[in-house]
């Protein structure tokens, strides 16, 4: 073993993928269902949550409140922000019944449910951005959940200007990061094949 | 009879063309179009800021009886405990008292960070008198007063201020009258929101004043259905979707124990804690990894394969 860092670092990333499974032209014949489109559904929701987020980041907070154009901004990321939702639901329901932690995938599967939760808290801190009523009640009913369990002395959801930093600097970089990692899980493993009669391979092994 | 298949071995069966990259950008164009679709047709909701100045506009009375709840030390805000002040430990679960082991990180004392200290900066000689003679008392002649005036207000019902012939509430009428013109002129916002840093991002003070309001600030989210009885946290003012993500923590608050119980967000916190942690040893967990064996959805998701079409 290298004592080098470069070396190791090396090694554990460039050395550890092959381009073709990175960025792969075929897939297993067993990929052939429509339950896959919902994980590449929800990437692509994401990257429209960016987009329209980015836009509404340029003109300010309060932009949106006044200007036509800044109310429709507003409305695509609403509404990229449901369909994320729906299409991340549907594709963790779709892995557990395809009990998509087999061959040793129970990192891809964590990385998931990590990436939700990630994604509960990015939802919600753009919530209490809204600067409008809607932000400003779920602001003051969250605090006490937050407040209940200590974290509210560090993450005060009547800050507004913490929450703004948290939903458009942060927790972005970190929801993409999970993502990042998320995926790369899965080009390494493969997709999960089907569920086999054998019951030996049946589990988590 | 189907091709066994050991899922820890890397695939070496039949493959099909794939093009990851385009499969994206169609995606990303697809929902890009879905999501200015539904925007175009349903838009989204913005139901406007409230203020202090639009509570005391609005509910003049609310806001004298809340006022003088901060100096009685009977409001929300004034028995709140960590991370606030010290009136109370907080919300616990057995020995877990995360709650007070937090400690007071954000200091407010409703009577002085809403009342006192906005009226002994306001320019208005009667609230600064007022506020003077209410410092020189003792905190059981303040309380007295108060609590005093708290009942006047009560049996007024429609009153924003009650005479005071015999000087039973000492300057405490005083002091809700200015408290209630300076926030009517909209000053009680710009001092609340200023009163820790000149630049105005943080609105812990304004908002924990409000949510003390029960006839403006509870009211009005009653009536766009977010209250705590009505799924409030995962709804959105108006019939647009909220966070309908959050629809277990919401389901909690409705029922027993937790609806009754004054440790309830403890309870509903700590438990959806225990439920994400469930969910991601999912593989692990004896009965429900057996799940997908039992319920053969996946022979639905894979029955081109298991029909040996592919």
């Amino acid at each position: 073993m290298s004592t080098s860092w470069t070396t190791r670092v090396r090694k554990a990333t460039l050395e550890s993928y092959k381009p073709e499974d990175l960025l792969p032209d075929t897939q297993p014949a067993y990929v052939a269902s429509w339950i896959y489109i919902f994980g590449v559904a929800t990437i692509a929701a994401f990257v429209m949550l960016i987009a329209t987020g980015l836009w509404l980041t340029l003109e300010g907070p309060a932009w949106w409140h006044g200007s036509g154009v800044g109310h429709f901004a507003n409305s695509m990321h609403l509404w990229s922000v449901e369909l994320f939702f729906v299409f991340m639901v549907v594709h963790l329901w779709g892995k557990f019944w395809m009990a998509a932690w087999r061959g040793r995938r129970i990192a891809t599967w964590v990385s998931g449910v990590v990436a939700f939760m990630a994604s509960l808290v990015t939802a919600f801190t753009g919530y209490l951005i809204q600067t409008n009523f809607d932000s400003q009640w779920i602001a003051t009913e969250a605090k006490d959940g937050f407040n209940s369990i200590g974290v509210g002395a560090f993450f005060n959801a009547l800050n507004t200007g913490q929450a703004i930093l948290l939903h458009v600097a942060l927790l972005p970089l970190v929801l993409g990061g999970i993502v990042v990692w998320h995926i790369i899980l899965i080009r390494r493993k493969g997709v999960v094949p089907p569920i086999d009669n054998d019951a030996t391979l049946e589990g988590s092994k | 009879m189907t091709m066994k298949v050991d899922p820890s071995v890397k695939w070496s069966g039949p493959t099909r063309p794939y093009d990851l990259i385009k499969e994206l950008a169609v995606a990303v164009l697809v929902i890009g179009l879905l999501a200015a679709g539904l925007s175009f047709l349903f838009s989204s909701p913005d139901e406007k800021a409230v203020t202090l100045k639009s509570w005391a506009q609005t509910n003049p009375v609310d806001f004298a009886q809340t006022a003088t709840g901060e100096l009685a030390g009977t409001t929300t805000s004034a028995s709140y405990g960590p991370p606030y002040n010290k009136a109370a430990s907080g919300q616990h679960f057995g020995i877990l008292k995360l709650q007070d082991w937090s400690g007071v990180r954000i200091p407010i004392n409703p009577a002085k960070s809403f009342v006192l200290n906005p009226l002994a900066s306001y320019n208005d000689v009667a609230g600064q008198d007022a506020v003077v003679t209410w410092n020189a008392a003792t905190a059981d002649q303040q309380t007295a007063w108060a609590t005093g005036y708290a009942d006047a207000l009560g049996k007024a019902k429609d009153a924003t201020a009650v005479a005071d012939p015999s000087n039973l509430y000492g300057p405490v009428p005083t002091l809700i009258t200015s408290l209630l013109n300076m926030a009517k002129g909209g000053a009680l916002d710009g001092s609340l929101l200023t009163s820790d840093s000149t630049l105005p991002t943080n609105f812990t003070k304004p908002l924990l004043f409000l949510a003390d309001s029960e006839g403006y600030f509870a009211a009005k989210a009653e009536e766009q259905h977010l209250g705590g009885g009505q799924w409030g946290v995962m709804n959105e003012t108006g019939s647009w979707p909220g966070q309908s993500w959050l629809w277990l923590f919401s389901f909690w608050y409705q029922v027993d124990p937790f609806k009754s119980s004054d440790n309830a967000d403890t309870l509903v916190m700590l438990l959806m804690g225990l439920f994400t942690l469930l969910l991601a040893l999912v593989p692990v967990l004896p009965v429900i990894r057996k799940i997908p064996y039992k319920i053969p959805i996946h022979r639905l998701i894979w029955k081109d394969w298991y029909n040996k079409k592919l």
